[in-house]
This record gives structure tokens, sequence and C-alpha cells, in this order.
């Protein structure tokens, strides 16, 4: 059990467990959180799974944790742990089942006076047009050669298909395609259960949701980006789906073994790795990058369907209906990138779990108009509650591995939840609040409770006040569509 | 649902669900867990028609026993949308061979997106067996 005691305070939003803190340790852990933040997870096992975390062979610099941290299983979510590329390991539960899970966020210049009464229509335009709920299937029937298509293009192979516009592209982390993505490396299960169910959103915490540019912090960033004041913006929440979850199984089944073949002794069997230069490595890399550009296609479709439903209750009732691409990032991922460590160029493998890359101004991987102002970060916020719009820092650069936090984090377990709220009365509660609520299945809903999560503006003014974010925009939701 | 000799009970977890399962064989225990899984998806099935499945799994140790027949569980629900009230289970050296029987689910209240690894072990306690397992939710 880790005790606040246990912990050095760097500042006020920053905290660290040093590496003697537990012998098998091979880097400390630094916290970004403010203490009441902090005091908030000592009871859950968030703490001792960012230790554990910091046991994984390979690792550069220090285990991250972002302020929205909660209990996982084997890595704690908001977690961000860098790899020595290609000796050190790669951990498929350090990444996640959900590869790739992400949001999208567009935004529009339709004011929200204008849209109020047609808000209503919208929810149930988007909840007919984007599929959700458990093992949803979609529209589209994909053939065994289309998907390894996806697997290979992500969403270039929409844009081929008519789903996507450049500019969608343009402004998706990596172009929307990892290269190095290889569907030989996932098994016909997988592919069994990716097939049906592209461009489709799932269940459990993923959402589209429309909300309203509350307040804008910082104008010229927000001007970049196409957001307006006042007007009305849309957030796309989901992963790979049941590919995905497919992928990490199998491999995490996989590693038990490699495990032992590579002589690597972990606390948790969760967080099986193998090195990224041994064959096993190499075959998770090639399918979970498949899996990601099937996440990132998958984020694409909805979009597409989301236009459509946003042109049929706008067209002719307000002047430019259209929705326009901000970003789409993962906040589930494992990427080859380069960071200065110690003063050096180190190729490394970034796990994020949990937590958004957010790279500041100035990085080659940006799209131009991005690169001035530093990347995008989506934080969605828990149903009814605000979500923001940050930007990447040169500091989070040199501290966190160019990562952010990724929402509001859990800190109310699920069985809790539903104990104490019922999912009708708090339907009832969000639409009495003005916020439209399509939802498949109302314990699903209860579950995703705003009590259950903690406040999303003091993980964000954690981020600020720690300089490894900037905030830009504020937005509030006024109609969710829920699986 | 729980009896004396073998069962399974939610366990508070703050992202995930914890499930604690005994039994006192491995295929009773596998058989409960199954059960228990079942339940905090809140699956419903058809009364028919009646369809039966065959699983047949290695694994190394009993944990990956465990999570193989679970996770080709969900794999059936999700590919034919399919759940099973009668599970036989028949498990020599780590070789399961599962008779099941169901029939089409009719209602899924949430999703269980995997079966986890984490800090799983099945460990013999008071001549019972006994597993903790985390969904990934």
């Amino acid at each position: 059990m880790i005790a606040i005691q246990d912990l050095k305070r760097i500042s006020d939003y920053e905290w660290e467990i040093p590496q003697t803190f537990r012998q098998d340790m091979r880097v400390p852990v630094r916290i970004f959180a403010t203490r009441r933040l902090l005091e908030k997870v000592m009871d859950d096992k968030s703490l001792e799974q960012a230790v554990n975390a910091a046991t994984l062979p390979g690792l550069v610099g220090r285990v991250v944790v972002m302020p929205d941290m909660h209990q996982g299983y084997g890595f704690p979510i908001g977690g961000v742990a860098a790899t020595r590329y290609p000796e050190g390991v790669i951990s498929p539960g350090a990444i996640g089942y959900d590869i790739n899970c992400g949001v999208r966020l567009l935004a529009t210049s339709i004011e929200y006076e204008e849209a109020k009464t047609l808000l209503g229509d919208l929810a149930t335009a988007l909840d007919h047009y984007c599929p959700s709920g458990v093992g949803e299937k979609g529209a589209l029937r994909m053939s065994e050669k289309e998907l390894d298509q996806v697997c290979r293009e992500g969403a270039r192979w929409t844009l081929k298909q008519g789903y996507a516009t450049e500019m969608d592209l343009l402004r998706t982390e990596e172009g929307g395609c990892l290269e190095g993505a290889d569907p030989s490396k996932v098994s016909p299960h997988a592919k069994e259960r990716g097939r049906p169910q592209l461009g489709t959103l799932g269940a459990g915490n993923h959402f589209i949701e429309v909300d309203v540019v509350e307040q804008i912090f910082d104008a010229e960033a927000a001007r970049v980006m196409g957001l307006e004041e006042g007007a009305l913006a849309l957030q796309i929440h989901c992963g790979s789906r049941g590919f995905g979850h497919q992928i990490c199984t199998d491999y995490v089944r996989e590693f038990q073994s490699a495990v032992k073949r590579y002589g690597i002794q972990l606390p948790d069997r969760e967080l099986v790795c193998a090195p990224l230069n041994s064959p096993e490595g190499q075959n998770y890399l090639a399918a979970m990058r498949s899996a990601a550009n099937y996440a990132f296609a998958n984020r694409q479709m909805l979009a597409h369907n989301a236009r459509i439903a946003f042109e049929q209750v706008f067209a002719g009732k307000v002047r430019d209906w259209r929705l326009r691409q901000v970003y789409d990032i993962a906040h589930n991922m494992g990427k080859i990138e380069t960071h200065i460590i110690d003063g050096q160029e180190v190729k490394v493998c970034v796990h994020r779990k949990g937590a958004t890359r957010a790279f500041g101004p100035g990085s080659p991987e940006l799209p131009d108009e991005y690169r001035r102002i530093g990347q995008p970060v989506l934080v969605p916020g828990s149903m009814g509650t605000a979500s923001w719009v940050l930007v990447g820092t040169e500091s989070s650069m040199q501290r966190a591995f160019g990562s952010s936090c990724h929402g509001a984090g859990r800190v109310m377990s699920r069985q809790q939840a539903k104990k104490q709220v019922r999912g009708e009365a708090l339907r009832q509660e969000l639409e009495a609040d003005g916020i439209r609520v399509r939802a498949g299945s109302m314990a699903g809903l209860a579950e995703e409770a705003p009590q259950a999560y903690k406040d999303v503006d003091a993980v964000v003014e954690t981020v600020a006040g720690a300089e490894i974010a900037r905030k830009v925009a504020r937005l509030r939701p006024v109609a969710v569509v829920k699986g | 649902m729980e009896t004396y000799l073998s069962g399974y009970r939610e366990v508070a977890h703050t992202a995930d669900w914890e499930l604690e399962v005994w039994a006192p064989t491995l295929a009773e225990l596998l058989r409960q867990a199954a059960r228990g899984m079942y339940a905090l998806s809140g699956i419903q099935i058809a009364d028919r028609p009646r369809l039966q499945r065959q699983v047949d799994l290695e694994a190394s140790d009993a944990e990956g026993l465990l999570v193989a027949f679970l996770s080709e569980l969900l794999y059936i629900g999700e590919t034919e949308g399919l759940a099973f009230d009668q599970i036989e289970i028949e498990i020599n050296h780590l070789t399961l061979h599962a008779e099941l029987s169901g029939a089409p689910i009719t209602k899924t209240d949430k999703e269980i997106k995997a079966v986890t690894y984490h800090n799983l072990s099945v460990h013999a306690e008071n001549n019972l067996l006994r597993a903790n397992i985390v969904f990934d939710v």
C-alpha cells in the first residue's frame, strides 16, 4: 500500500514515487496531480499499478501518471511509459484492449441559439445514423480483403470510399494511418469480430456528444481550430471495437509464454510484454497498428454519418451546417517516437493508456496550422459535464513524453454507481438541464453517471497548472448519444 | 448467485468489473465464471431455438484456461449472438472440452470488452478453488 508520505512533492501539481520505493522499479513514477486529486486515488490501486508499470524492462526516464488516473488492470488508466527502441519491451496490457480508443472533435458555425429547438431531432438523427450498443453491427459489410485494406490504410481507406475529406485526414493523429500495420498478424477471430463493426460506436463509456463552445481561453488557437464561441461542436469517443479487443486478448495470451522465453519477471501477469525487436514484439506491433488504423477508419465513418444527420436536421434551416474536423486523437496507443531524455535524442515506444499525445509547438508530426499553436488535446468530461480543448506544450515534451490527460477519470465503481443512480432518473435530470439523451441501456447510463467521475475542471486545472497543456476552450454538452 | 460449494459475486472495482468465483473443481470454477460473466452483462436468451456448440482449448495453466474459455464465450456471443445456460466442462491435464447448450441473445445490458489476467490466481482455500477475475468494460 502506498501512502502520501511515500511521495516526494515536486510542486503543487507534481509528485514523485522514487525508484527506491520498491526494489524492482527500474525508473521513478512522476504523478501530475494536486494534493486533493491525489487523496481521491489513495483508496484505489492506481499508484500501486504505476509502481508495477515501472518494472517493465527497457523503460527510460520515468513512468508518468496523469491527474485523471484511476485503477485499471495491470497498468493504471492515465499512465504513460516509454521503453527504449528496439531492445525495450512492448506490453499490450499497457496500451489496453480498446486499441486506439480516442476522441474526434468537429466544429460548426451553427449558433446554439438558432439550433436550440432542433437539438432533440439532432440527437434522434445521430442515434439513427450512428449505430450504437453492445455488439452492434454497421451498415457496411466488408469482405476480408477490404478489412485488410482498412488495417493497412486506416482513414485513408475511407477517403478512397468517399467517407472523408483531405482536411479530415490532415487533422487526424498520424494522418489517420500508422505505417507498419500487417493484417496477417491478426487472428481470424479478430477479423470475424471486426468485419461487421466498422462505423459503430459500441457501448460502455463511448458516446457521440453535441456541445456548445461555452468559453474561449485562447482566441488565436481557437480561431486556427475553427472553434467559435456560442457555436455547436461534435465529439465522437470510441475505438477499435471487437477487432481491437480480440487482438489484445490474443497477444496478452501469447505473451504469457513469451515472458518465460525472455526471462522477464513481472509483478502482474496483465503486464506481460516482449522485446520490441523479438518476433513476438514485432507481430504485436503490426497487429496493434492494424487495430489503430481500424479505429481511425471507424471514427471517420461515424463522422461521415454524423454529417448526414446534421444535414438532415439543419439543411435549409441554418446558413452553414457543415462539420469541420478539428482533430482526432488516440488515448490508448503504442507509438514509436523520438524524445529528448537526459539531453540525448532517444527513440522509444511510448505506451499511453488513458493518456493523450500532446505534442508542443514546432513538432514536425503536426499539420502546418497546428505546428504554430501546438497539438489539439481533446478532454471529454463525464456525461452532462464540461469537456475541454487544450493544446500541447514544450514542457509536456520535456516532462511527460509529449502527453496529457484524456478525460475526467472514474472515482466510483460501476457497482456503486448502479446502486446510487437509476438510469431513467438520470436521463430525466439531464433532460431537465437541457441535455438531450439517447441511450440504448439505462443500466449502462447509470454506470456512466457524472458523480462516478472526478471533476474534469480540476483535472484540466492541474495539467494547465503543471504546464503540460494549455487551455483553449471549454465545451458544454447539449445532446448525448450512448450505446 | 452462490451456494456453499460454488458460486460467484461481483466485487467493487473503480473502472472495470471484478468477479469472485469459487468451486470444488476447476471445471466447476469455469462454469461458475461463465454464469457470473453472463449475469454481469445482463444477458438474456430466447426460449428457442436451442443451439449447441463445442469448445476445445488448451492452456499452460489454470488461469490461462479460465481466460481462454471466457474469451471464447465473448467471441461466440459477439459473432453468433449466442449465450449458453447449460455448460458441461471436462478438463484433462489443462486440455478443456466443453459442451454448450443455449439460445440467441435477446438482451444485453452492458458490453464486456475482454477478460484480463490482472492479479488472476486460481488458488485453493478451505478445499475450494477460488479466483478473482477482472473484466475490461
